[in-house]
């Protein structure tokens, strides 16, 4: 039943999304691209651009594209409560205990091995988008112009993206 | 007002508002938390940052959840939830229902093309920004890439199997 395995899916994915943003790209793919082949990688680019000019959270903005493109209003409703359900109740039993979690042992313990390892699922979401996205020498010369501006003259994302498109529209 | 009713426009507004990921949005939400509202001491909202920012999920939607439960329980946690997902619910759902017939005119191909190469520059700079130097970073780093990347291992297991190594690594420097 494709409801029960959009909301398996983004429970999953809701469970150990760690870091937020981009670090959960990978997890997200894992699960609708490469175990069910639910959307294509070059729809899974547009809902991150879209994700980024739209506001909002990107586990909340895929879950919602994802549970429409399949099944409707019901698969939107059911993926975001999904993705959401674990981290809720993880938050509201931990809200209780902030003083003792702020210095805890276990927490740094987490997170010394965690800390890289979202830096690495990020660089691996890049290049696996990038393997869709960079297909000849000007969407690579695209791909270079955006992360210079962004990166030396701090451009707005928003601005990057309406940018990128003019030059696909130009060049491509 | 009803407090779960307050909490939930303030989240609806947050949730509508705020582009470009959770950060953005803490001075946003510390304003109206602390100061307009006087629901939290300034140090209390600091400290439940640590919170949100440390379990799995994402940082709006944690934020909501823990406020929403401090000031009114299991039903301000709701309203707050509510609150800040709706607005890109709702966006998100336009986008996706007219997606389909925009992606099949033909004339905007190269537009979506661009902006896809974009996006490849958009996570490479994320990925930078929290790059940190130390050699077993780097080998959580780069074991992390080759795992996912090139053995395209499941990324829970290598989440897993990079926590364990750092448990290993305090474990071993304690001694």
């Amino acid at each position: 039943m494709i409801i029960l395995d959009l909301f398996l899916s983004f429970f999953k994915i809701g469970s150990f999304s760690f870091g937020g943003g981009y670090c959960m790209l990978p997890l997200i793919q894992n699960e609708i691209i490469t175990k069910n082949s639910w959307i294509t990688a070059e729809t899974f680019i547009d809902i991150i651009a879209t994700s980024q000019m739209t506001p909002g959270p990107i586990a909340v903005n895929s879950a919602t594209f994802v549970g429409y493109e399949l099944a409707g209003v019901l698969g939107s409703a059911v993926n975001t409560f999904g993705v959401i359900l674990v981290p809720a109740v993880i938050v509201m039993i931990l809200s209780k205990y902030v003083d003792k979690f702020k210095n805890s042992k276990i927490l740094e313990d987490i997170f010394t091995g965690l800390r890289p390892a979202l830096v690495g699922l990020i660089l691996a979401s890049a290049f696996s988008v990038g393997k869709t996205a960079i297909f000849n020498i000007q969407t690579l010369g695209i791909a270079l112009v955006i992360f210079l501006i962004i990166n030396k003259f701090k451009t707005h994302p928003i601005l990057a993206i309406a940018f990128s498109g003019v030059l696909g529209a130009v060049i491509l | 007002m009803n407090k779960n009713l307050k909490l939930f426009l303030i989240y609806l507004k947050i949730g509508a508002f705020t582009f470009g990921g959770g950060f953005a949005m803490i001075p946003l939400i510390e304003r109206e938390i602390v100061e307009t509202n006087e629901w939290m001491e300034p140090e209390e909202f600091r400290d439940s940052l640590a919170v949100c920012q440390s379990v799995p999920g994402a940082i709006a939607v944690n934020n909501a959840v823990f406020i929403g439960y401090r000031i009114n329980g299991v039903l301000g946690a709701i309203a707050a939830a509510f609150g800040v997902v709706i607005p890109s619910f709702l966006i998100i759902m336009t986008i996706a229902s007219v997606f389909t017939q925009i992606k099949n005119i033909k004339m905007i191909d190269p537009i979506f093309n661009g902006i896809r190469a974009a996006v490849v520059a958009l996570i490479l700079t994320a990925g930078l920004k929290l790059f940190t130097k130390g050699i077993f970073n780097i080998f959580i780093i780069v074991l992390t890439f080759i795992g996912i990347a090139y053995f395209e291992l499941n990324p829970i297991i290598v989440i897993i199997m990079s926590v364990a190594f750092g448990i290993l690594k305090n474990r071993k420097e304690e001694q």
